[in-house]
C-alpha cells in the first residue's frame, strides 16, 4: 500500500464465495458479503459462529480455503496482513508490552513513514482521553484504558477499513456509550468503513447501519437493525436479536393479504407480506413488547389476534417494564413486556389473563418447523418458544 | 537465571512485611551458612593468597602472608594479553552461540508449538550432549579434527584446506569448542522466553504494517531479551574462565592460552599460588564489572 499517506476514504469490502475449513470443522461456508465504502457494518452472532474467523480472513491473519477477498475492488486474497490497508482492534488488545502507550500508538505510523507520527499519536490519545498516560507501559493501565489505547492505535492509521473484534467488551456502560459515540463520530468524519464483530445485539443495533446475523458459518439475515428486528426471517434471528414468541401451526385459511393459522384451536392471522411461507406448517412470531395483557375477557376484534385463558406464571419487574410469562394450554409459554404505566405490575402470578396483538405486528419465518429444533442445544440462542413447546408436548405425551 | 534471581531478591525485600522477617531469617539461615562456608571463606582465602610473598630462603611453592599488591601488577604485565584473548574468545563464542541458538530456540518455542512431540524431541536433542561428559565430547572433537584424521585428510584432498593446514591449536578451534559446549546454555533460556511469547503481538505488528523482518526486530527480539540476557550470561561467564577448550590437551595450543589455562598452570605446574590467586580475583572482578554494565544497559528489568 502507499506509504506516507492516509487513506482518503473508506473502501468497499467484498467477500466472494469464502470458505474456511480448519482440521475437523468448517468455520465458514461459502460466504458472500458486500460492505459498501463508508458504512458501519456489524457482524453479530454467538461465539463459534465464524464471525471472528471472517474478521481474521479480512485482516490477513488467516487464509481462506476457497474464495476471494476484495478491498476497494482490489483482490487482496494473497496479500500478507502488513500489505493490506486494514487495521484491527483486537479483542485481547495485543498492546506491545515493551513499548510505552505512545510508542504503541505511533507504531503503525512509523512503519508507513508518516510525518509527525508522534504528534498524530498524541492527537489519537487525546481523542480517547489518555494523553496523560502516554509515557506509561500498557500493563500499568486498567483494562478499559488498554482497550482505548488499542482503539487509538488502530484509528490513528486512518485505514480504509477498520476491523473491530468485540472492542468495547471490557468497558463499563458509561465509557462504552462514550466510545460508541466516538467511534461513530470518527467513522462519519473520515468516512472509514467499519467492520464490527460482536455478540452484543444492542451494541450492533445502536451503532451499525447494517447488521448481519451469523450462525454456523453462514449469514442468516442481513439488513438495517430495525428491519432485522421487526421482520426476522429465521427462528435464529428472531430469538438471537431480542426475544420472540414463536407459534407453529397449519395454515387453515388464506385471503389475498393474510394467512390464518390454527394454533391449538386459536386462529392467528399474519399478513402475507410479512410471512415467508404461505402454506402448510408455518412458524409465526411476535415480539413480546407488541403484546397487550388483558384481565377482562377479550372479544375478538378485527385486526387483532387474541389468545385467552392464560395463567400468569412469572412476573419480573425491571424498572421501565415488567416481563410476564403467561402459560396458555396447548400453546405454551408466552413472554409479554408491558411498560410500567402505573406503579408496579398490574397482575400477579396465578391470574387468568388474555393477550392480544395487532395482526400487522406478527411475522412468519421461513424455517421449516421440523428444522427449528436444531437450536435446542444452544441455550442462549435457542428459539425459546419452539424448544419449550417441543419439550412440553413431549412431556405431556409421556404423562 | 543468575540475573532473574537478582531481580526477584530486590522485589522480595520491598514486599516483605516486617512481621515475617524473623521467619525469613530462619529460612535463609541454611543458605547463608552455606554461602559463608563455601563461598565467602574461599574468597577471603583467595584474596589473602593473592597478596602473599615468597618465604625467605623457602622452597619453591612456599609463601608467607603479606600485603604484596605488586603481585597484581606482575600478573597484569605478564598476562594482560591472555586476559584480552580470554574475553575476546568468550565474546566471539557467545555471539556465535547466540546466532546458532536463537533460530533453534525460535523453532522449538514458537514454530513447533502445534506439534508437542516434535517440540519434545527437539528439546531432548538440545539437552542430549549433557548425557556425556563435556571432556569426552571435547576430546572427540579433537580426534575428529586432528591433523591425521580422515576429516582433515578429506578436506585437504578436496583442496578445501591447504596441505599444511591445522585445526587443533588454532584460535578458531578454541572458539569452535567454546561455542559448541555452551550452545545448550544459550538455547534453553531463550527457548523458555520464546515459548511464552504471545503470537498475538506478532499478528498485531503485521496488522500495523510491519513486514516480518521489522516485526522480528521491533517485537520478537525485544520480547525475548530476558532469555537472551540469561543465555549470554550463562555462556559468557563460564566461557571466559574456561580452561579445557583452550588447553593444549584438547583443542588449543600454546598460542591460544586463556586466563583459565594461566591460572591452572600457575597453581598446579609452576606453583606460583599468589599469581594464580591474583589472576582469579581479577577475572572475577572484570566479569562482575562487565556483567553489571551489560545488565544495566540491556534494560531488561522492565520486561519482568
Amino acid at each position: 500500500m502507499a506509504t506516507g499517506t492516509f487513506a482518503e476514504s473508506g473502501a468497499d469490502l467484498e467477500l466472494v464465495g469464502i470458505t474456511k475449513r480448519f482440521p475437523g470443522f468448517t468455520a465458514i461456508e461459502n460466504l458472500d458479503l458486500f460492505i459498501p465504502a463508508g458504512s458501519f457494518f456489524a457482524l453479530l452472532g454467538p461465539s463459534g459462529c465464524g464471525k471472528t474467523t471472517t474478521l481474521r480472513l479480512v485482516a490477513g491473519l488467516e487464509e481462506p480455503t476457497e474464495g476471494k477477498i476484495l478491498i476497494g475492488g482490489k483482490d487482496v486474497t494473497n496479500m500478507k496482513s502488513y500489505q493490506r490497508p486494514v487495521n484491527t482492534v483486537f479483542q485481547s488488545y495485543a498492546l506491545f508490552p515493551h513499548m510505552t502507550v505512545l510508542e504503541n500508538v505511533a507504531f503503525g505510523l512509523h512503519r508507513r513513514g508518516i510525518k509527525d507520527a508522534v504528534a498524530k499519536a498524541h492527537e489519537a490519545l487525546i481523542l480517547v482521553e489518555l494523553d496523560h498516560v502516554a509515557n506509561r507501559k500498557p500493563q500499568q493501565l486498567s483494562g478499559g484504558q488498554q482497550q482505548r489505547v488499542a482503539l487509538a492505535r488502530a484509528v490513528v492509521n486512518r485505514p480504509a477499513l477498520l476491523l473491530l473484534d468485540e472492542p468495547l467488551g471490557a468497558l463499563d456502560l458509561k465509557l462504552r456509550r462514550q466510545m460508541q459515540l466516538e467511534l461513530k463520530a470518527i467513522q462519519t468524519e473520515v468516512g472509514l468503513t467499519f467492520l464490527h464483530v460482536t455478540h452484543d445485539q444492542e451494541e450492533a443495533m445502536t451503532m451499525a447501519d447494517t447488521v448481519a446475523v451469523m450462525n454456523k458459518g453462514r449469514i442468516e439475515q442481513m439488513g438495517a437493525p430495525q428491519e432485522l428486528y421487526e421482520l426476522p426471517r429465521t427462528a435464529f434471528v428472531a430469538s438471537f436479536l431480542g426475544q420472540s414468541n414463536l407459534f407453529t401451526g397449519q395454515v387453515v385459511a388464506s385471503t389475498s393479504d393474510t394467512i390464518s393459522l390454527d394454533i391449538a384451536g386459536n386462529h392467528i392471522v399474519v399478513p402475507k407480506a410479512r410471512a415467508a411461507r404461505h402454506t402448510g406448517l408455518v412458524t409465526v412470531g411476535v415480539r413480546p413488547e407488541k403484546l397487550t395483557l388483558h384481565t377482562e375477557t377479550q372479544t375478538h376484534d378485527a385486526g387483532q389476534n387474541v389468545l385467552t385463558g392464560g395463567v400468569v406464571k412469572d412476573v419480573s419487574f425491571s424498572g421501565v417494564s415488567t416481563q410476564y410469562i403467561v402459560s396458555f394450554p396447548d400453546v405454551g409459554d408466552i413472554v409479554v413486556f408491558a411498560q410500567n404505566m402505573v406503579f408496579g405490575p398490574v397482575v400477579h402470578e396465578g391470574a387468568i389473563v388474555s393477550v392480544s396483538w395487532n395482526i400487522e405486528r406478527g411475522f412468519g419465518i421461513e424455517d421449516h418447523p421440523e428444522q427449528a429444533g436444531k437450536f435446542v442445544p444452544d441455550d442462549n440462542t435457542a428459539s425459546i418458544a419452539v424448544a419449550q413447546r417441543k419439550a412440553l408436548s413431549a412431556e405431556l405425551e409421556g404423562a | 537465571m543468575a540475573f532473574a534471581a537478582f531481580a526477584n531478591t530486590a522485589q522480595a525485600v520491598d514486599a516483605a512485611p516486617r512481621k515475617s522477617s524473623k521467619i525469613a531469617l530462619v529460612l535463609l539461615a541454611p543458605g547463608l551458612a552455606y554461602l559463608a562456608l563455601f563461598f565467602l571463606t574461599p574468597l577471603v582465602a583467595l584474596i589473602l593468597t593473592s597478596l602473599q610473598a615468597p618465604a625467605l630462603y623457602g622452597d619453591m611453592g612456599e609463601y608467607v602472608y603479606a600485603f604484596r599488591w605488586e603481585n597484581y601488577v606482575a600478573v597484569v604485565n605478564e598476562y594482560g594479553e591472555t586476559f584480552l584473548r580470554s574475553f575476546g574468545y568468550a565474546l566471539i563464542a557467545t555471539m556465535a552461540a547466540l546466532l546458532i541458538s536463537y533460530p533453534i530456540a525460535y523453532f522449538i518455542g514458537v514454530r513447533a508449538r502445534k506439534w508437542p512431540a516434535i517440540q519434545a524431541i527437539a528439546l531432548i536433542l538440545v539437552i542430549a550432549p549433557f548425557f556425556i561428559s563435556f571432556l569426552l565430547r571435547t576430546l572427540a572433537w579433537k580426534q575428529i579434527f586432528s591433523d591425521d584424521s580422515w576429516t582433515m585428510e578429506t578436506l585437504k584432498a578436496l583442496s578445501i584446506l591447504g596441505p599444511d593446514a591445522h585445526f587443533t591449536g588454532t584460535p578458531f578451534a578454541v572458539i569452535f569448542g567454546l561455542t559448541y559446549n555452551f550452545i545448550p546454555f544459550m538455547t534453553l533460556p531463550i527457548y523458555t522466553t520464546l515459548e511464552r511469547l504471545d503470537t498475538r503481538y506478532l499478528e498485531a505488528s503485521g496488522d500495523l504494517y510491519a513486514r516480518p523482518s521489522t516485526t522480528f526486530f521491533k517485537v520478537t527480539l525485544p520480547l525475548s531479551m530476558p532469555g537472551i540476557v540469561s543465555g549470554t550470561l550463562l555462556t559468557f561467564i563460564p566461557a571466559s574462565g574456561d580452561y579445557i577448550n583452550a588447553s593444549g590437551d584438547f583443542l588449543g595450543g600454546p598460542s591460544t592460552q586463556m586466563v583459565g589455562n594461566a591460572i591452572q598452570s600457575n597453581f598446579l605446574v609452576i606453583l606460583q599460588y599468589p599469581a594464580a590467586a591474583a589472576l582469579s580475583i581479577m577475572l572475577m572482578a572484570v566479569i562482575l564489572v562487565i556483567v553489571a554494565i551489560y545488565v544495566k544497559r540491556s534494560g531488561t528489568e522492565d520486561l519482568i
